[in-house]
């Protein structure tokens, strides 16, 4: 009767496994980020054709919200076109995409598609219809605040489309408090302090991105990370530099009195 | 044709517009006509005649619109129509009669359609456009023969050539009244008293010289249409439609080595309604599948719904522009394949959205950063020729933001200097203390196009919490300004 039991839990185990969205996708099953240790704490890296969820930390993250979303979408991408559905309103909360910027940060613009719609069902819309593309790398969706539209049904509905053409799908959502949804994993990004250059001069994109959740079961974790333009990857940020506020004038003196050293 | 009023009362209706000043006739209806009243006249001495004269507002722009809607309406029976301000519309309807019968049949059936929609019209068919004009306002043919133009304007008024208001006083103090007067006259000595453009006229009302019409449609490069005996208002019977003419139109375009770029729904209804569709391509296509996709998803969009009231009679799908199409090799590589996916996702797209809402990034040759790079319609053809920023130096950190504000949003500082980087900013009335600095970056305006713009130093700072800014000051301090204003342009990732 046990091995019966179990027989049935089993085959139900696959049932269920089948079910899952991104069980039917095509290709390469995962991208890598491109640290080793972080690939290896997510299990070979990110699912390709499913949902990722990039929430703002706070109102002053959402550059870095969509640095790391966009790094991430790369990464999926591979040199394939990238799809950005972004609301109007986002120009004036939280600045209008600018192609040199893009193409400093790595992504080419000349590969990237830009629909602006009026509202977030726009936005889900045409994601959706970019989701279902197989020709495109990654689709990135830029949302503001919690609007009503974007329920666990629609999350799902990107993700059924995904799973079914394999496109990678990145939602950044900037002033938003993490919501349910049927993303596979959602990661809470804050800007971090950059490994200075000489004179002091601000570094590489730096991020706080922490795991909030993962479907496979990967625990609650915080990487500081760096993201190399030239590698089209991401890196562990330098611990070692210690950050802290110089005066842009002489130099700096620590409570105990002993002058910092300049970092760079 | 002003008889905007369908079903008016029996009373004289006139429409007045001011003149100097004056209140005067701008139009006469049938009943106000026959009491003599015509254009020109005041209103107070035609209220003095009739006292229980109806006057109201000449709107122009009102008629302007019907007379383009009934344009519209034409566009059924001929694809050549075109306007004659101010009250008049010319089609040009060689090769199209036999269509319905025959030209009397289709004389009758045009003024039929306006007569059930309340309209009085007068329409009359010759060999050119001046001659049927002539007829029809001033003339009793309904239809000059081949050849006999000349004959049926004879009798006419000198009016009726459409000439000048002071040429056609000069005609009358020269007691020139019908156009048999002038037709038998040389035109020479007519031309040196009566200026150049009356005999011009004169030979094209007499169907001497042709002259040609602006149609209000350019002629498409393939049409198809089905006309139906029993008008169709159901979704699937409409749809159907479309999928056969879609096939029709691109046998044609097969045929001619073409693909079209652009392609038109339109849905004629009965009672003379007209409404178009049209959806846009990337590439030539003659692909039936995906072009009524495009043309579905844009009939799911509009603002208000097709609408066919009491049935569609014609439905006609034009192919406006067409461009030469082979047939495609796929490569090895399937990178075409690629590029032509996305394309049809950017056609899907734009027939959802609005060509105005999928952009591609183009750059342009300019240091000045707002100008540099900018968002253009995804089908347009700066977006397909467009250069790619130039890279940047391995190594480096981004120098450019990942967004930018438009207008760049004013913050208030605190610096060391005048003329260094700020120390402390505030923005959205959070403070940020500035850890790292880099700059200044010099960028002058373009003076061509703004010569009182400041040079903007820009610099890229991080604040205490990691976030980094783009910022700057307009304004070269104690050359251009003593109060440098502060500027956040964008932020980094």
């Amino acid at each position: 009767m046990l091995a019966a039991h179990e027989i049935a839990l089993a085959r139900l185990r696959k049932d269920v496994a089948a079910l899952e969205p991104g069980a039917c996708r095509r290709g390469g099953a995962s991208f890598r980020l491109g640290l080793p240790t972080l690939d290896a704490a997510l299990g070979g890296g990110l699912a390709r054709g499913v949902l990722h969820e990039v929430y703002a930390r706070g109102q002053q993250d959402v550059a870095a919200a969509a640095g790391f979303g966009l790094g991430v979408a790369l990464r999926a991408a591979d040199g394939r076109a990238l799809v950005w559905a972004r609301q109007d309103l986002l120009d004036i909360e939280a600045g209008a995409l600018y192609g040199d910027g893009l193409a400093a940060f790595g992504a080419d613009p000349k590969r990237l598609l830009v629909v602006r719609a009026r509202d977030p069902t726009g936005v889900l819309r045409a994601a959706a219809e970019a989701a279902r593309c197989a020709a495109v790398g990654a689709a990135v969706i830029e949302i503001w605040g919690e609007p009503k539209t974007l329920d666990l049904n629609s999350s799902r509905r990107l993700t059924l489309a995904a799973g079914a053409s394999g496109v990678t799908v990145v939602m950044i959502r900037l002033g938003a408090k993490p919501a349910p949804s049927a993303a596979t994993s959602r990661w809470g990004v804050a800007a971090a302090a950059s490994a200075p250059l000489e004179a002091n001069a601000p570094g590489r994109p730096a991020f706080e991105a922490a795991l909030l959740r993962h479907r496979a079961g990967v625990g609650p974790r915080t990487w500081r990370l760096e993201w190399d333009r030239d590698r089209a990857s991401f890196e562990s940020a330098p611990l070692s530099r210690f950050v802290v506020s110089v005066p842009a004038g002489g130099p700096a003196v620590a409570d105990d009195g002993a002058p910092w050293r300049r970092a760079g | 044709m002003t008889a905007r009023h369908g079903g008016a009362p029996a009373e004289p209706l006139v429409l007045v517009h001011s003149v100097k000043g004056a209140l005067r006739l701008a139009a006469a209806s049938r009943e106000a006509s026959a009491l003599g009243l015509t254009f020109g006249l005041t209103l107070a001495d035609a209220r003095a005649r009739i006292p229980g004269l109806v006057a109201a507002d000449h709107d122009p722009a009102a008629d302007d619109a019907l007379l383009a809607r009934m344009a519209e309406t034409c566009d059924r029976w001929t694809p050549l129509v075109a306007l004659d301000p101010p009250h008049g519309l010319i089609l040009d309807i060689t090769g199209c009669a036999h269509l319905f019968g025959g030209e009397a049949d289709l004389r009758r059936r045009i003024a039929g359609l306006f007569r059930r929609n309340g309209l009085a019209t007068r329409a009359a068919i010759a060999g050119t456009p001046d001659a049927a004009r002539a007829l029809a306002r001033y003339g009793r043919v309904p239809i000059a023969p081949p050849g006999g133009e000349a004959e049926a304007v004879r009798p006419l008024t000198v009016a009726a050539l459409g000439l000048a208001e002071d040429v056609r006083r000069a005609l009358s103090l020269a007691g020139l009244t019908r156009i048999a007067d002038l037709a038998d006259r040389p035109s020479r000595p007519l031309a040196a008293r009566f200026g150049e453009d009356l005999p011009t006229r004169l030979r094209r009302t007499l169907g001497e010289e042709d002259r040609r019409i602006t149609p209000l449609r350019p002629r498409p490069a393939c049409r198809v249409q089905q006309m139906f005996a029993e008008p169709i208002a159901h979704n699937d019977a409409i749809e159907a439609t479309i999928r056969d003419l879609l096939g029709k139109a691109m046998e044609l375009l097969e045929a001619a080595g073409q693909g079209g770029r652009a392609f038109e729904a339109s849905f004629f209804r009965t009672d003379g309604a007209v409404r178009r569709v049209d959806v846009a391509t990337g590439r030539p296509t003659r692909d039936v599948a995906a072009v009524l996709r495009l043309l579905r998803a844009r009939i799911e969009a509009l603002a208000d719904p097709l609408d066919p009231g009491f049935g569609f009679d014609l439905i006609r799908l034009a192919v406006p522009v067409a461009e030469p199409l082979a047939q495609l090799q796929p490569q090895f590589d399937g990178e075409t394949r690629e590029d032509e996916a996305v394309s049809d996702l950017v056609d899907r797209l734009v027939a959802r959205f609005g060509a105005s809402r999928v952009l591609r990034f183009s750059a342009a040759d300019s240091h000045d950063p707002t100008r540099a790079s900018r968002l253009v319609p995804a089908t347009s053809l700066v977006a397909a020729t467009s250069a790619s920023p130039p890279p940047e130096e391995p190594g480096e950190p981004p120098l450019r933001p990942l967004r930018m504000f438009d207008p760049p949003q004013p913050i208030e500082t605190l610096a060391e200097t005048p003329d260094g980087p700020p120390l402390r900013f505030r923005w959205r009335r959070v403070l940020h203390s500035v850890a790292r600095a880099e700059g200044p970056e010099r960028i002058a305006p373009e003076w061509w196009r703004e010569p009182d713009a400041p040079t903007r130093d820009y610099y890229r700072v991080e604040d205490a919490e990691g976030r980094r800014f783009w910022v700057f000051r307009a304004g070269l301090y104690e050359r251009e300004t003593d109060r440098p204003r502060w500027y956040l342009h964008g932020l980094f990732a």
